[in-house]
């Protein structure tokens, strides 16, 4: 072994190097608070070694970053781990620069000679924020894409060059491809390669200068291995514990929906470290915003690369102690305003709950059979009635009518209920309520539209009041009869083995006793006065009906205020199909729970 | 700058905090390379979706005389996160045999993957990467053929009467054995 040792160090000089690594002078002895440059070091490393790893498994462009990511996070063996490690460390890093700036400020560690230590360390707290602000949009969410864009956009309000700085940034005037692509070797090739020559700088201005002793020396000096290596072993392992904590905690990285350019997302935020600079955003108003994103901060940023010469003074030390500490706090204060405002916004609340549906959502429809298309797991979304179906009934249809009582997101409209509650609509369930004379005016049905008093109202409560127990067992048939025309999916089961009751129910719908026919029609029967019956609630009756109320087939001229939504174009064709599956309780439904493997 | 190597502390405390050192920095580094080649192994644990029966043609567009004709196999291709319905996923050379019997080759070159081109003149297969020959019934033509075996033959069904329906499927190249891929 030795003869082979000594021909490697004859032509290499290894010894050289790893006894001077080893061999470090400490003075003073190891101690802990020596360790948190060595754990940022480790972070690095953990970065680098998953960040390549991820990188032999991401795609990046619009049709293809959440796609990979999500391949990478709920298919692929062990993805959802390796995500997490990469994310959380990335959290621990900025965590872990904070800690070894103030340890370097607080032991005077930035002083002379020290400068352009200090100054490669505060670029380097710069580059690694830039890897986390690049990082954000990799996924390609609707979180890392909205909270992005409000960096970009402040970028463009740098004087003079933001706007052309911005078109370089984004690859273009709109969010794309190119995008993805320049933020990606960012992310991955030229700020790790920026960091990786800082970092050799850094290290060797440190080895240069030595270490800086916190006074008084408790023992004497000694070498950097074992001991100080040890203590920062220690401290790198309960770091990557913690990551690890965290990471089993939150079962990996959160994955949002696909970014989506024509959906609103009310629950766009930075990431928590960047939420002082987004709270601080708030307080400027229109016009004055470089001063908040650019300026100041600009500003501070120049005191702290000033500190060395200020620590020159006599009490400039603590002067730079003390404008750190208010620096932290400052900071804290905004984040803690930030996290505040959102609490007690229930908007924002609504707007998280709706995020982490349409997130869950994407994911059952990607594993459905159908897959993922080429043109992106967006378009499962903007296709899926469950999705899009209660967001264009609760802005389109919500402020008269109701779902389940509520507006179809869950929240109340400021309008009253005047129209009838569709959930369930054509169901068996619903049309007994609607034919039950004590449900008929209600507000759940005709209450509160200006057929409250009508023909049909009043036959409801007049002639079925007064059915005796014949004419109500036809009635019932008459129910499942009609309800089957719609077709739903709930009653596809009951509809199939009851085609018998189907039958009796049809002959009851169109025969004399209960009189339907004398308004409406059914298939060949009847008289056109009101809504015809003919394949009710079904899919075609549905989006028909949506989009022309008024047409002679349903209300006529009698029709209430139910806008023709089609006729109007005030909903195309394909939204109003959306809303009608939704309604009909027409969309995929997963098999089993979703789970990462 | 340099201190003594030699320490004042007892040998034995030395030694437990190196090997502690040691040891520890190993599992630092060994943690995130681990669940790194772990996902990087991913694709040896996956299966892909082949075998399927797709109809490829119809019996009547067969020429009559034998003449073997290329067709497109439309089947859903499944790339990582992709499905994509009905797109080509590969092609077969078809030939008429007798009444009711078709003849289904593979068009990949059992030697290195290269699409082999049927040559009417010659009534043979030829792949034009290597030079290796086919004869019509996939078998290997010319000895000195770098293929080291002759082409793939697939399963088919006429059905209907009319329709040509092939069980379609890739093989390794470059063995001697037909191995499913």
């Amino acid at each position: 072994m030795k003869p082979a040792l000594d021909w490697l160090d004859n032509r290499t000089g290894y010894r050289r190097l790893v006894h001077e690594t080893l061999f470090e002078n400490v003075p003073g002895g190891a101690r802990w608070r020596y360790v948190w440059g060595s754990t940022l070091s480790f972070c690095f490393v953990i970065q680098v070694i998953t960040g390549t790893f991820l990188w032999l498994a991401y795609s990046p462009s619009s049709q293809t970053a959440w796609e990979s990511v999500y391949f990478i996070q709920y298919e692929m063996a062990g993805g959802w781990f390796l995500r997490g490690l990469h994310h959380y460390t990335a959290h621990a890093m900025t965590i872990l620069l904070v800690v070894h700036l103030m340890q370097v400020v607080i032991d005077g560690a930035y002083k002379a000679p020290r400068e352009f230590n200090f100054w490669s360390g505060i670029i380097l707290l710069q580059l690694v924020l830039a890897l986390s602000l690049t990082g954000y949009l990799l996924p390609w969410d609707q979180k890392g894409f909205w909270a992005t864009r409000v960096a970009t956009n402040i970028v463009a309000i740098t004087p003079f060059i933001g706007p052309s700085l911005q078109q370089l940034i984004v690859g273009g005037s709109e969010y794309g491809h190119h995008t993805l692509t320049r933020f990606f070797a960012l992310h991955a090739g030229i700020i790790p390669g920026a960091i990786i020559l800082f970092i050799v700088g850094h290290i060797y201005l440190f080895r240069k200068h030595g270490l800086t002793p916190k006074l008084p020396r408790r023992r004497p000096d000694a070498a950097f291995w074992p001991d100080q290596v040890l203590r920062d072993a220690v401290a790198c392992l309960a770091v990557l514990a913690v990551v690890l904590f965290l990471v089993f905690r939150y079962q990996g990285a959160a994955l949002g929906a696909p970014a989506d350019p024509s959906e609103q997302f009310s629950a766009a935020r930075p990431e928590w470290y960047f939420l002082f600079l987004f709270e601080l955003l708030k307080y400027f108003p229109g016009g004055t915003e470089v001063w908040g994103a650019i300026v100041i901060p600009g500003i501070l940023l120049l005191i702290l690369a000033v500190m060395p010469f200020v620590g020159n003074w006599k009490l400039g030390h603590r002067f730079n102690l003390a404008y750190l500490w208010a620096l932290l706090g400052g900071a804290a204060l905004l984040t803690v305003l930030a996290v505040k405002a959102d609490r007690s916004d229930p908007n924002y609340g609504l707007a998280v709950i709706t995020a982490e549906r349409d997130a869950a959502r994407v994911i059952e429809l990607a594993r459905s059979p159908e897959g993922i298309p080429a043109t992106g797991a967006v378009s499962l979304l903007r296709n899926d009635p469950f999705t899009q179906g209660p967001k264009i009934f609760a802005s389109n249809c919500a402020s008269c009518h109701r779902y389940d009582g509520h507006d179809g997101l869950g929240g109340q409209p400021k309008d009253k209920i005047s129209a009838a509650d569709l959930k369930g609509f054509a169901s068996r369930e619903w049309l007994k309520g609607l034919l039950d004379p004590e449900k008929v005016a209600s507000l759940h049905y005709f209450g509160g539209t200006a057929f409250s008093d009508g023909k049909m109202v009043n036959y409801v409560k007049e002639d079925i009041a007064s059915f005796g127990a014949e004419d109500q067992a036809l009635l019932q048939q008459a129910i499942v009869a009609l309800s089957a025309e719609a077709q739903l999916k709930s009653q596809r089961e009951l509809d199939e083995n009851e085609a018998a009751v189907i039958k009796l129910g049809t002959e009851a719908l169109t025969g004399d006793r209960l009189g339907c026919m004398e308004c409406h029609t059914f298939h060949d029967s009847g008289e056109d006065n009101a809504p015809g019956l003919t394949g009710y609630g079904s899919r075609e009756w549905l989006v028909a009906f949506i989009t022309n109320p008024e047409h002679e087939r349903f209300y006529g001229e009698r029709n209430d205020r139910m806008p023709a939504f089609g006729e109007e174009k005030s909903l195309t064709p394909h939204e109003i199909g959306l809303v009608a599956d939704w309604i009909r309780g027409e969309w995929y439904v997963a098999p089993a729970p979703l789970s990462a493997r | 700058m340099d201190t003594p190597d030699p320490s004042p502390q007892p040998d034995r405390r030395e030694f437990i905090k190196k090997a502690a050192a040691v040891a520890i920095g190993g599992t630092l580094v060994v943690a995130p390379i681990t669940a790194g080649l772990f996902v990087f192994m991913d694709p040896l644990g996956r299966k892909t979706e082949s075998g399927a029966s797709v109809l490829v043609a119809t019996l009547s567009s067969l020429p009559e005389n034998g003449e073997p004709r290329k067709f497109s196999v439309l089947a859903t291709k499944v790339d990582a996160w992709n499905r994509t319905p009905n797109v080509p996923v590969g092609a077969v050379y078809l030939q008429r045999l007798k009444e009711n019997t078709v003849r289904a080759l593979n068009v990949v070159c059992p030697h290195a993957g290269c699409f082999v081109d049927y040559r009417p003149a010659n009534s043979n297969y030829f792949c034009p990467c290597h030079n290796s020959s086919f004869a019509l019934d996939g078998a290997i033509l010319d000895p000195k053929s770098p293929s080291p075996r002759g082409l793939d033959e697939l399963p088919v069904e006429i059905r209907n009467g009319n329709e040509v329906w092939v069980t379609f499927q890739n093989f390794r190249a470059g063995v001697h054995d037909k191995i499913p891929v």
